[in-house]
């Protein structure tokens, strides 16, 4: 972690402004100068009540939005000037999507759902599918290659969407609610798998609302109306005294 | 991602509703199929009429008894339909120097008869020109003598198309044949022409010296001394021809005793003229064919972006997901207008294969002649490209164009 700590943060947002309809009378404020930094190695969550510009921060981190004021280095890279065709690229390359819903494609069976962004990434053919299969090893689904999603139970798609998300070697892993249609047992099964890819070096950034999933990551920060507070290391049992949550 | 990439993901999700695949296709398969066939129908005809112009030449003129504004002149008296006559055409070829050649003819039909073998065929009464204007050459045996001609000798040279149908495999040439109740000896063969401008069997004639057709064949009919049916001709030079045709005209009024004012009791056809009205009925049926073919084309393209757009709707939430593992705009744009080219192309590969086959079988099948070649097949191809491109760039777009957040959002 030392060598991670020389580096500069892989994400970092310097007073970052998110205005919807600017200018009509619909306008929102989504996010007011939110300013954050990630290091690498790093597993983080971000908090925070429906409407609070949680969303918001999660598809700016994504790269599939811009923001409308502020910076956003995304593994050292400005993505304000980007256009879409650049951020879809830098998507590939830096981020890797874990969905509350999996989505994984129900025609395909795991193998090839885990090497679909393979093709976008322009990795020759033949090495596709060793790829996927190591990907899937790394989340102890080496035997579910040829499964279709719908033979799988929430926890193993859960896991196939994770090597999905893993197959291009991304910096940043960013989960939206990952744990949101899962049981607590399984949901514990896929959090301490994050922790375990925290410790291979990768940098987990984790949305949710429920402080127990929060509970997980090494830092949290919450998002209230569009402003992020930074609250610690998490810990349920202070929970009581500081009153802390939502 | 690469070509071969983009087109395993098309066929993947192509194959995933390859029903409705195959019935969007079928609109380009239609219309594909339908341009090869008008297309090659509209050649064929085309073709033959070229043949036709390079066969019978723009040197030729056709004179008929009747006038020109009554064709139904066989219908009227029995001598309007004798108004030409022998010394006609040795007039025409006395006194206008610039004429060539020149036949009178006479036609019927009868029975003709070798052993035990009887075909019903139609003859032609001839003058020694005869042959040579139309084009005939000799397969087997020899012309007629001169005393064939002046003396009605019971000769005949018959067509392909008889000679196979009472000899077989034999010539002819020396058999004695009945034609109607007429003994005949067979002095020659002529050589196939195959089929004529308008689908008949040309080669199915006997072909007698006109003086014999007159005595031995037409019977008593009432026909005025020395009269033919037909009178042929054929000019040195084709720019002679109008000029040719109004001498004969005036000629042949004046021989009629023809008072001026008063209608022609003959026609004289020139066969450009007939080629110039059947060239443009050839264009006008092209043109509409060709309007019909493409009308289809466009119906079975707008069934592809139909069913393109129905499918960006139906699979936002996939494109939403594509687009979040790395999938730029193009990518998306490339991947919806692959789908569609496959589309319109398997549509285009299979029309042309149902269109090759159709017009295969109008050739072989109905009178309209056919003629294909690879620049249709050529040109169904780049049509059924151009259809998928053109209809499958709006829905691909409109995919490329999607929110990556809208659509992942969408259920």
């Amino acid at each position: 972690m030392s060598s991670d700590a020389m580096r500069p943060p892989v994400i970092e947002t310097r007073a970052l402004e998110k205005v919807y309809s600017a200018g009509t009378e619909a306008e929102v404020v989504a996010l007011r100068g939110v300013s954050l930094a990630i290091a690498h190695g790093e597993f983080v969550a971000i908090m925070g009540p429906s409407g609070s510009g949680k969303s918001t921060l999660m598809n700016l981190i994504g790269c599939l939005d811009t923001p409308t004021a502020g910076q956003y280095l995304c593994d050292g890279i400005d993505v304000a000037t980007l256009d879409r065709e650049a951020l879809a690229q830098l998507r590939r390359d830096k981020i890797g999507f874990v969905f509350q819903g999996f989505n994984l494609l129900p025609r395909m069976s795991a193998l090839e759902n885990v090497a679909m962004p393979l093709g976008y990434a322009r990795v020759p053919h033949d090495e596709r599918a060793d790829r996927a299969r190591e990907a899937l090893a790394a989340v102890g689904l080496e035997n579910r290659g040829g499964h279709r999603p719908s033979e799988l139970s929430g926890g193993q798609q859960q896991r196939v969407a994770i090597a999905r998300a893993l197959i291009n070697r991304p910096p940043v892993l960013l989960a939206d609610e990952p744990t949101g249609a899962l049981d607590t047992k399984t949901g514990e099964e896929i959090l301490s798998l994050f922790k375990r890819l925290r410790d291979d070096g990768h940098t987990v950034v984790l949305i949710t609302h429920d402080p127990d999933v929060a509970a997980h990551a090494d830092r949290t920060f919450v998002m209230r109306d569009g402003e992020l507070h930074e609250e610690g290391p998490y810990d349920t049992r202070a929970r009581a005294h500081t009153g802390a949550g939502p | 991602m690469t070509f071969l990439d983009v087109l395993r993901t098309a066929i993947f999700a192509l194959r995933g509703n390859w029903m409705r695949s195959a019935l969007t296709s079928l609109g380009v398969i239609i219309g594909i199929a339908a341009v090869i066939v008008m297309v090659s129908v509209g050649q064929g005809t085309q073709a033959e009429i070229d043949r036709m112009v390079s066969g019978l030449g723009s040197q030729r003129l056709d004179i008929s008894p009747g006038s020109r504004r009554t064709p139904g002149g066989a219908r009227q008296a029995g001598s309007s339909f004798f108004t030409l006559s022998e010394g006609d055409a040795d007039a025409i070829r006395s006194e206008i120097p610039e004429v060539q050649l020149v036949s009178g003819s006479l036609r019927g039909s009868s029975q003709i008869v070798f052993a035990e073998k009887n075909w019903a065929s139609s003859w032609q009464g001839v003058q020694p020109d005869f042959f040579e204007i139309n084009g005939w050459s000799l397969a087997d045996g020899a012309w007629f003598e001169p005393q064939d001609y002046s003396g009605a000798g019971k000769n005949v040279i018959i067509g392909e198309t008889v000679r196979r149908e009472l000899f077989g495999e034999d010539s002819g040439v020396g058999q004695t044949v009945r034609i109607g109740r007429t003994p005949f000896v067979v002095v020659g063969v002529l050589a196939p022409k195959g089929q004529g401008g308008f689908g008949q069997d040309q080669d199915d004639v006997m072909m007698v010296p006109l003086e014999t057709g007159r005595r031995r064949l037409l019977g008593a009919m009432g026909m005025p001394a020395g009269a033919v049916m037909q009178i042929a001709l054929t000019v040195g030079n084709a720019d002679d021809l109008p000029y040719v045709q109004g001498e004969v005209e005036a000629l042949l009024r004046q021989r009629h005793r023809i008072a001026p004012g008063a209608e022609d009791d003959f026609s004289v056809r020139n066969i450009s003229e007939i080629v110039a009205t059947r060239t443009a009925t050839t264009r006008l049926m092209s043109l509409l064919l060709g309007a019909v073919a493409t009308i289809s084309l466009i119906v079975g393209g707008i069934g592809i972006m139909n069913i393109m757009l129905v499918s960006v709707t139906e699979r936002i939430r996939e494109i939403g997901l594509r687009m979040a593992v790395g999938a730029g705009p193009a990518d998306v744009r490339r991947q919806f207008l692959a789908e569609a080219m496959l589309l319109s192309l398997g549509g285009g590969v299979l029309g042309i294969a149902i269109g090759v086959g159709g017009a295969l079988l109008v050739g072989r099948f109905s009178d309209l002649p056919t003629a294909l070649n690879s620049q249709v097949v050529l040109l169904a191809a780049g049509f059924s490209v151009a259809t998928g491109l053109f209809f499958g760039y709006y829905p691909a777009r409109k995919a490329s164009e999607l929110d990556p957040i809208e659509a992942l959002r969408q259920q």
